[in-house]
């Protein structure tokens, strides 16, 4: 029998839940496991052994006395270090929020603990969610579990590391512009970024107010659609969060999509597209034709400008998110201020990295009198340009495919030297975030190089059922395993 | 020539609240400059018909009912600041009293 730590939450949740094993023991499992193989990859900034077997006596304790302990049950998580939790430090990976202690837990972390969920620990990231390749972070570099000499992607590279090397069952994201598909993509697992909207904020430090998302990392389809039944939903502590039902995402599982539209845009597969990954696309995108869907192609005539109007609007808003960091109430103060002027600039120099800087330059000069046109207000309605096509887009069809990265995971340091390179990593992703649609990657096979594949889907804003449920089919029916990374 | 000056480069930092040594006004000087006539591309679209998308959802007033909630405690707000004495965070002085402000 396979040990737990390589279960899905779905299997561990009704083995716990049917008494075949205790929450406690599946948490040594993983804990295990951590101690076995993260001195490897370093996707864990944080580990909470007593913590975690705590919360899985509490589980245990629970069916003990005849109790549900939820939809969960003790399926370890991993949190990225953009996530408030009371547990712990919130450090978003920088230096100036090193040692910090949030005083609460985000709306979503109550959640999961609510389900039955076994927190196991903090995983890294690029600093404040800024990066492709988790190069950014403050703390230390993550590896790619499928090749240790990789990038694991970013900026939830942790994360993405921790479930593809069964550190975790599921793990916690944020996708600004392709934090989470892209990493997901990169290191071979599941990665959903919900409809804008759909998952409470509450508690995830900001980078772009109009484009963060928080999501779910997992080994499979099942555990996704089993996380974002926890994850979504209206907050009142989100006045951005969508009041609408939600409906039971694994119900959505069907297997049947005869009949559906998928639309293919032209403007994703041109050769800017690396041969290998168009191949595996294509093929994916076959599975779906014999399982019944019809394939159409679509026209995004603006996604060409995705990329401009995504660095213009999140270095904005990230320059005014950012400005909170003043050494005042939270977080590291420069120990030489002589007066107010001077905290404020010295600490946001020494403590914020390089990438951060650079895009709260950017951010601060297109946001500047005199620019505030030219940058910003155009790339607002260039914004609305994007979401028109995909509206127009979705009349012709039901889902969107495309590739999730240009090529597989890249080793490090072969894109830190040319910012707009490694911007270029996130040109299939950024568009979802900009017309706030729900967008999915999952694996579809093994580069010649051993690198895992994704193919992206995305729908309609908070369709999130027919995202799964193609997602789902092509799943069942690829006849792809990758099988586990050559780590331990 | 880089798309913006070095000047513009040091009035942007000003705003930022940043200092730069010379090698990272240097480096920003190119990579913004870079950047920037990259996101020129968008002058290619005539954009003079189209309302900005100023939020991600379309949506009116949010209200909630006008009472106090649960809020943090004096002592948790206080726990993480560098600077504090159990009632107030702390900063270096705002104003010059010698001048008699």
């Amino acid at each position: 029998m396979a040990a737990w730590h390589e279960k899905t939450a779905h299997e561990i949740s009704s083995a716990v839940r049917g008494k075949q094993v205790s929450a406690v023991e599946v948490a040594t499992s993983f804990l295990d496991r951590i101690a076995a193989v993260d001195g490897n990859v370093d996707a864990y900034t944080q580990v909470w052994p007593e913590y975690a077997l705590a919360q899985a006596q509490a589980v245990d304790a629970k069916i003990a006395r005849g109790e549900d302990p939820g939809i969960l049950s003790g399926a370890p998580i991993g949190i990225k270090e953009v996530i408030c939790t009371e547990q712990g430090y919130t450090t978003c990976s920088s230096k100036i929020l090193e040692g910090y202690q949030s005083p609460y837990d985000a709306t979503i972390i109550k959640k999961l603990a609510a389900a039955g969920a076994v927190f196991l620990g903090k995983l890294n990231m690029d600093e404040f969610a800024m990066g492709s390749s988790t190069e950014n972070s403050a703390i230390k570099t993550t590896k790619n579990p499928w090749n240790l000499k990789c990038v694991p992607g970013g900026s939830s590279g942790g994360s993405a590391a921790a479930v593809s090397a069964d550190m975790c069952t599921i793990s916690l994201g944020s996708d600004t512009g392709g934090s989470i598909r892209q990493p997901a993509c990169l290191c071979g697992c599941v990665g959903v970024k919900p409809t804008y909207g759909r998952v409470s904020r509450f508690g995830l430090v900001a980078f772009a107010s109009s484009l963060d998302q928080i999501g779910p990392f997992s080994k499979d389809v099942e555990d996704a659609a089993l996380a974002l039944n926890v994850l979504c939903g209206k907050d009142p502590m989100d006045a951005t969060s969508a009041d609408l039902p939600v409906p039971d995402f694994t119900q959505a599982l069907t297997g049947d999509i005869k009949g559906l539209r998928l639309g293919m845009p032209k403007q994703c597969f041109t050769e800017a597209l690396g041969a290998e990954m168009r191949e595996k696309v294509m093929a994916a995108i076959e599975v779906l034709k014999k399982q019944g869907a019809e394939v159409v192609e679509v026209s995004l005539p603006a996604l060409d400008y995705a990329l401009a109007v995504y660095y213009i609007i999140c270095t904005a808003e990230a320059s005014a998110n950012l400005a909170r960091f003043d050494g005042v109430r939270y977080g590291f103060r420069h120990p030489e201020a002589k007066d107010v002027r001077e905290m404020y600039v010295k600490t946001k120099s020494a403590a914020f990295g390089p990438e951060v800087q650079r895009r709260i330059m950017l951010g601060t000069y297109v946001l500047s009198s005199g620019y505030y046109d030219a940058y910003y207000l155009k790339a607002q309605k260039v914004r609305r340009l994007i979401k028109e096509d995909f509206d127009r887009a979705f009349t012709q069809c039901d889902a969107i495919v495309t590739p999730t990265s240009p090529t597989p995971a890249f080793e490090f340091g072969s894109k830190t030297a040319d910012p707009l390179e490694m911007y270029l990593s996130d040109i299939y992703t950024i568009a979802t975030n900009l017309a706030t649609l729900p967008g999915l990657s999952l694996p579809c096979g093994l580069c010649a190089s051993g690198l895992p594949a994704g193919v992206q889907f995305m729908t309609k804003p908070f369709d999130e059922s027919t995202l799964l449920r193609v997602a789902h089919c092509y799943e069942k029916n690829s006849g792809i395993t990758l099988g586990k990374p050559p780590i331990a | 020539m880089s798309k913006i000056t070095r000047e513009q480069v040091e009035y942007v930092a000003g705003l930022a609240q940043l200092e730069l040594d010379d090698a990272a006004k240097a480096r920003l000087q190119q990579e913004m400059g870079e950047i920037l006539s990259y996101m020129d591309k968008l002058n290619e679209l005539d954009t003079s018909n189209v309302e900005p998308m100023m939020h991600a959802m379309e949506m009116t007033n949010v209200f909630r009912e006008d009472c106090a909630g649960e809020s943090l405690a004096r002592e948790a707000a206080l726990r993480d600041a560098p600077q504090q004495d159990g009632e107030y965070f702390i900063v270096p002085k705002i104003l010059d009293t010698e001048g008699g402000a």
